[in-house]
């Protein structure tokens, strides 16, 4: 059992979300709520790491933050290290690639709040910001909720991308999903087992406890909108 | 509160949503916004709450100005400080019923807010309900929380956007009892759209009817009913007896305009600068059409009287709706009379008998 691997993988997951959930809300809310000419195009820019193979966004990552590049060179000199084979850029990698995995469920949720609600919060005085946190979110709890945990989950089994950017450096880039398939390639499939049953559980569990969730908060605020 | 005014719209949009609106409503006046589905009408109000911007127009609550294009001045729904209540309510349903009108009392100290929700509900009869979720509510209590919501702010106008049509018709029936009480009680404008007419004639002090973006007329709602200005007026307030006549005689001192309807001679409230000859339309309500008086001897004059023959009758309720054809001419005349009246005068379907018309409800429309 590769305990730093798994250490280090919770790690990426959790600052991947940090960092990614708050911009999720807001860029999620402005596209629920906003009409503009291209809006498609953006949808569908955001959706690309759906469809493309991991291993085709870690090449372009690889190659666009590299040092061979103007935005590597570029970054490197800003942050006084190189992305590539480095956490940071494993962050970076794993930011662009959960984008969908955040935005969809709380644009989703966020559209689902009626607009007479948001007109009426707005005729009571509501500052936008008060109307977002004492209105809004309550409401889009449950898609805000399903995102972090897609996210999350998404990050800890990642592959594809995190091999291409961060290569396999112990303590730096070696996230369980590598180790367990380099402990295959050794034949150690014991630890390889093991590492699996601790993500299988895992996933097992948060599901079960978001679906829960959600639907106690469901219930809670009443299952039609007035 | 701010000071109480009256507000004055004025309104031109061409993209999108046609607009095209002049009006004001005056402090304590009940403006209702009258018109089919889809013809602009909440949309004209959100303009008025400053949710959503006209290509045109000004917008002013007595001196302040709330939106004004020339001047590319727009206040925010926020500053305009009003009272809304949107069509299906737009309560919040993560917060109870006190909390959702707490939630619109932001500018007052937050030791008077519960105090002053709890007495806004109760003054719209909601008791004992106040830590119940808005999906726990039925239609007629979240309609009132809505209300208390809006009013507790003591709002500088009050905008109802189709408040009736949520619930169901014996809520609605003690609603316009309560609004008209609490009407009386308000001295700030109150504009509610509707596409009711009877909602209008019911409550308001005052009627716009809009069609297709375009204000019809405007004018007290039993004046609209009874003198609409043209036929697509008449037909937007549901009047179907409209027909053709000729002028024959103009009596400026008696303020009559005499018609000729096929052979029938009929007395019509004065209409100025029409030519003997001219071909008009002219139009009468259901309710102008009266089916006692001449068989109890009361009207024994020449005219505004109709030969008839009953062509069919259909029983609403309490009173009956009558389609006649009228002798002499290619016309049917519609009239609506209490049950008891149609049995008493023993009306059936193929009776003729006699009519007579009520000359202040006949009324000659604009040429189109």
């Amino acid at each position: 059992m590769d305990w730093q691997a798994l250490w280090l993988s919770i790690k990426l997951s959790c600052v991947t979300v940090i960092i990614l959930i708050p911009f999720a809300i807001l860029a999620s809310r402005f596209l629920a709520y906003h009409h503009f000419i291209g809006k498609s195009w953006v949808e569908a820019l955001i959706m690309v790491p759906l469809v493309l193979p991991p291993t085709v966004i870690g090449y372009y990552l690889l190659v666009g933050l590299g040092s061979q590049s103007w935005l590597g060179r570029f970054l490197e000199q800003v942050l006084g290290q190189q992305l590539v084979f480095h956490f940071s850029g494993l962050v970076v990698a794993s930011i662009i690639v959960n984008i969908p995995f955040a935005i969809q469920p709380i644009q989703r949720a966020f559209e689902s709040v009626p607009q007479e609600v948001r007109d009426a919060a707005a005729c009571c005085g509501m500052s936008p910001l008060k109307i977002l946190f004492k209105i809004e979110l309550p409401l889009v709890w449950p898609g805000v909720l399903t995102a972090l945990v897609l996210c999350f989950s998404h990050v800890l089994g990642e592959f594809g991308v995190v091999l291409m950017m961060g290569g396999n450096i112990a303590g730096e880039t070696k996230t369980v999903a590598i180790s367990i398939y380099d402990s295959v390639q050794a034949f150690d499939f014991a630890s390889a087992g093991q590492m699996s049953l601790v993500l299988l559980l895992f996933a097992i569990t948060v599901l079960a406890l978001t679906t829960s969730m959600s639907r106690r908060l469901g219930r809670a605020h009443g299952s039609r909108h007035s | 509160m701010q000071d109480i005014a009256d507000l004055y719209c004025r309104i031109k949009q061409e993209k999108h949503i046609k607009l095209d609106a002049e009006f004001t409503c005056k402090a304590g006046e009940m403006l209702a916004v009258v018109g089919p589905s889809g013809g602009g009408k909440s949309t004209l109000l959100r303009m008025i709450a400053g949710l959503n911007q006209p290509e045109s127009g000004e917008i002013l609550y007595g001196n302040r100005v709330w939106y004004d294009s020339d001047k590319k001045l727009s206040l925010s729904p926020q500053q305009r400080h009003l009272g809304y209540v949107p069509q299906h309510f737009g309560l919040f349903p993560n917060l109870t019923a006190m909390e959702n009108v707490v939630a619109a009392l932001d500018h007052i100290p937050k030791s008077e807010r519960k105090p002053r929700a709890k007495k806004w509900l109760e003054r719209v009869n909601l008791h004992g309900l106040p830590d119940r979720l808005p999906a726990n509510l039925s239609g007629g209590q979240r309609q009132r929380v809505a209300l208390a919501r809006a009013l507790a702010r003591e709002p500088s106008v009050l905008l109802l956007d189709e408040p009736f049509s949520a619930v169901d018709r014996e809520t609605r029936e003690r609603l316009y009892l309560e609004l008209a009480r609490l009407k009386e009680q308000l001295a700030i404008p109150v504009i509610m759209v509707t596409h009711d007419l009877n909602e209008a004639l019911l409550l308001a002090d005052k009627m716009i009817l809009i069609s297709q973006g375009k204000m019809l007329q405007q004018g007290r709602p039993h004046d609209v009913l009874v003198r609409p200005h043209n036929e697509a007026v008449a037909k937007q307030m549901g009047l179907r007896n409209i027909f053709d006549a000729r002028v024959i005689a103009q009596e400026e001192q008696r303020q009559i305009t005499w018609l000729k309807f096929g052979e029938h001679l009929i007395a019509s409230t004065y209409f100025e600068h029409l030519d003997i000859g001219t071909k008009v339309r002219w139009v009468i309500p259901n309710q102008g059409v009266r089916f006692n008086s001449i068989k109890q001897g009361r009207l024994c004059k020449s005219f505004n009287k109709l030969d008839i023959t009953i062509e069919s009758m259909l029983t609403m309720g309490e009173s009956v709706r009558i389609i006649a054809s009228v002798r002499g001419v290619r016309h049917q005349i519609n009239a609506e009379v209490p049950l008891y009246l149609a049995q008493k005068l023993k009306l059936a379907k193929g009776v003729e008998t006699t009519v007579a018309l009520r000359s202040e409800l006949i009324h000659i429309l604009a040429p189109a």
